[in-house]
């Protein structure tokens, strides 16, 4: 139907290893991208930004950077959150020292601190596997988050514990802070999402994503053929906790404003975790569509007995919330273990060959 | 110097110092140790039997806990909400056997696992929906617990033992060694071994994975109740309890995923080490709260020499 391929021939190699493979996935992509930087941001309202745009963003960057680890290398972690935290508490620190730093060096540098400490994390990776590595991770995760609340040159000896964001203007305009626009902010955070996916793409496609899903497929064999163990375990490290703390950086200065050490506890973990397998483990698009769903889901549930009338207390939404999310979890994986983005590929492929059914 | 004094011999000059105080420190770190142990070996059943990773364990605990009080809140005596929570517990067993797990057979690990997040969540919800999520106080008397304390002076100190924790101890022993028992006596006990050991080897010769994944949930949801009640009476029953499952996890990962001993030297290593260093280590050096991750980083440090466990089975990879 709308994704015929006759006609589009092959002549080389490159080709066939193209981005776009299909003329009409290139244009669909064009299509999604007008959207979200032409049609979004004159429609949306302030909440729709503060609601969901942004932290469908924030959230789908975070699982791209989990998604890395755990898709494409094969290497369990439920310490998300708390390298969120590293890359939050980093950017700040940054900030506070530097204030004439513009805001994107000090992400960008963010980012590298959380990957040191996810490299360090990453270490037992190279001895322990699967389940017994979650351990690692969750280590991590537990004292992450002890350190944050401890340490309190961490959020400069203020009172509350908890780090706020200040007015940080860059080309005379203010990105972030209290006085910042949802749009600038929604502009900025798309900006960045959109850098960091670009790359993802084009390492998950070369010869170290090759390399992470040989290591993922099975280490003993990846390593007989040839490939570095300890560099290819340990790069997977360092990449994923980047964009993780990247995702954090933003999570904090350009979405929530402010932070405590509690907010990067085990259920921000989880939620990126949920994120990464609903959308599709060893997927870039599944990150997306997964964090549309997990963020969009809370939103709608709670506004549809309005739309019925009817009344429901605010605790009970939460509950009903909780249950509907932990149920649809469980669909989902039964229906579809391979995340939404095989949804996707399967429909592609069905309109691909429309109107022919095999 | 004085930093190495005060890691290496303060601590100790500590416990010598006042005994007394080292031995109420350990009781406490025993009984945390035992209820780290009790959930730690509803996991290892449920993992060595179906190799589920069973996330849900925790919520298990809480539940099962605000089934018995919120029964006996509605009016029913206790004596009959105890059998009454236990039906609660076997249907809950088939329902996630047959909605969850049975679809699910033979999906990768990671699958399993999240899935067992799933029901977590749903089991929150759930559980919130119909109980509250406010704190409820256990019912101790009700079911014959005894509250008082007992009081010993050795070396001229002073140690108070509460009597609902020497119950929590003694029925924790009497619960472990029964299952004991049941896993290497009863037929039962050998099917889910021998599910266990191979799954399809199991199967061919007629061990029904169904009713046995049943059987398995149910022990584990026993294992909850147990937890509960003992648990509920130190801290009075509420969703905070969730945490324990996390608790439970750097001891599984210490005694070995398929270890049912490993599981009980396990949680009673973890529960009076990380007292230990919370009283002489964590509250003066490191300004407290460091039994968050103390279980954590031992467990990491044990496996980075023993990557399958102090007492887990070998692993053996082939290409």
């Amino acid at each position: 139907m709308f994704y015929r391929t006759a006609g589009q021939f092959k002549t080389s190699y490159q080709a066939d290893h193209a981005l776009f493979p299909v003329r009409q996935d290139a244009f669909l992509l064009g299509v999604i991208l007008i959207f979200a930087f032409v049609i979004f941001p004159l429609t949306a309202s302030e909440f729709t930004f503060r609601a969901l745009l942004i932290p469908v963003l924030i959230y789908s960057l975070a699982a791209l950077g989990l998604n890395i680890l755990t898709g494409y290398a094969g290497q369990l972690s439920l310490g998300t959150g708390a390298f969120m935290g590293v890359g939050a508490y980093a950017c700040y620190k940054l900030i506070t020292i530097f204030p004439e730093m513009n805001i994107v060096v000090a992400i960008a540098m963010s980012g590298f601190f959380s990957a040191a400490i996810g490299v360090l994390f990453g270490l037992p990776s190279l001895r322990i596997k699967g389940f017994y590595l979650a351990i690692a991770t969750l280590a991590a995760q537990f004292f992450l988050v002890w350190l944050f609340q401890k340490w309190a040159w961490l959020y400069n000896y203020n009172a509350s514990g908890a780090i706020q964001v200040p007015n940080i203007e860059m080309f005379g305009i203010t990105v972030a802070g209290p006085r910042a626009t949802a749009i600038t902010q929604y502009y900025f955070v798309l900006c960045v999402v959109c850098v960091i996916t670009f790359f993802a793409i084009n390492i998950t496609r070369g010869r170290i994503g090759r390399m992470w899903k040989a290591v993922r497929d099975m280490d003993i064999a990846a390593e007989l053929v040839g490939i570095n163990l300890m560099r290819s375990k340990l790069m997977a490290f360092f990449v994923s906790s980047y964009v993780v703390g990247i995702a954090g950086a933003l999570f904090v200065f350009l979405w929530r404003g402010a932070a405590e050490a509690n907010l990067f506890d085990i259920p921000l973990s989880f939620r990126v975790l949920f994120i990464a397998i609903i959308g599709g483990l060893g997927s870039i698009l599944g990150n997306f569509l997964g964090a549309i769903l997990i963020v969009a889901l809370p939103v709608i549930i709670g506004s549809v007995p309005q739309a019925f009338g009817i009344p429901l207390d605010s605790a009970m939404v939460e509950h009903l919330n909780i249950m509907i999310i932990g149920a649809l979890i469980i669909a989902f994986l039964i229906i579809e273990p391979h995340g939404l983005a095989r949804f996707w590929a399967m429909i592609r492929e069905k309109f691909i060959l429309w109107p022919f059914p095999h | 110097m004085e930093f190495l004094n005060d890691v290496l011999v303060q601590p100790f000059a500590d416990m010598a110092a006042a005994p007394d105080f080292l031995l109420q420190v350990l009781w406490e770190g025993l009984v945390g140790g035992v209820l780290y142990a009790l959930i730690a070996l509803g996991f290892v059943l449920i993992y060595k039997s179906s190799r589920i990773f069973n996330f849900a364990q925790g919520i298990m605990v809480v539940f099962a806990a605000l089934t018995l009080v919120g029964l006996y809140e509605k009016g029913v005596p206790a004596l009959l909400a105890l059998p009454l929570t236990l039906a609660v517990m076997l249907v809950l067993a088939m329902t996630i056997e047959r909605v969850v797990l049975r679809p699910l057979v033979n999906q990768p690990d990671i699958i399993l696992f999240m899935a067992t997040i799933g029901i977590t969540l749903f089991l929150i919800g759930f559980g919130e929906l119909i109980f509250g999520g406010e704190n409820k106080v256990m019912i101790t008397e009700q079911l014959f617990i005894p509250t008082g304390s007992i009081v010993f002076e050795p070396f001229g100190g002073f140690v108070s033992i509460e009597e609902k924790d020497l119950t929590a101890v003694i029925g924790a022993m009497v619960l472990v060694a029964a299952l004991l028992v049941f896993l290497n006596k009863s037929k039962i006990g050998r099917a889910i071994r021998a599910l266990g050991d191979d799954h399809q080897a199991a199967l061919s010769v007629g061990i029904s994975l169904s009713t046995i994944w049943v059987i398995v949930w149910f022990i584990a949801g026993v294992i909850a109740l147990a937890t509960g009640i003992v648990w509920g009476a130190r801290a009075g029953v509420s969703f905070a309890l969730e945490v324990i499952a996390f608790k439970a996890l750097p001891v599984l990962m210490l005694g070995g995923l398929e270890s049912v001993m490993g599981a009980i030297i396990g949680g009673l290593a973890i529960g009076i080490l990380e007292k230990l260093f919370e009283i002489y280590w964590g509250q003066p050096l490191l300004g407290g709260n460091t039994e968050a991750w103390f279980a954590y980083m031992l467990a990491l440090l044990v496996l980075l020499f023993r990557p399958q466990g102090l007492f887990g089975e070998k692993i053996i990879e082939r290409v």
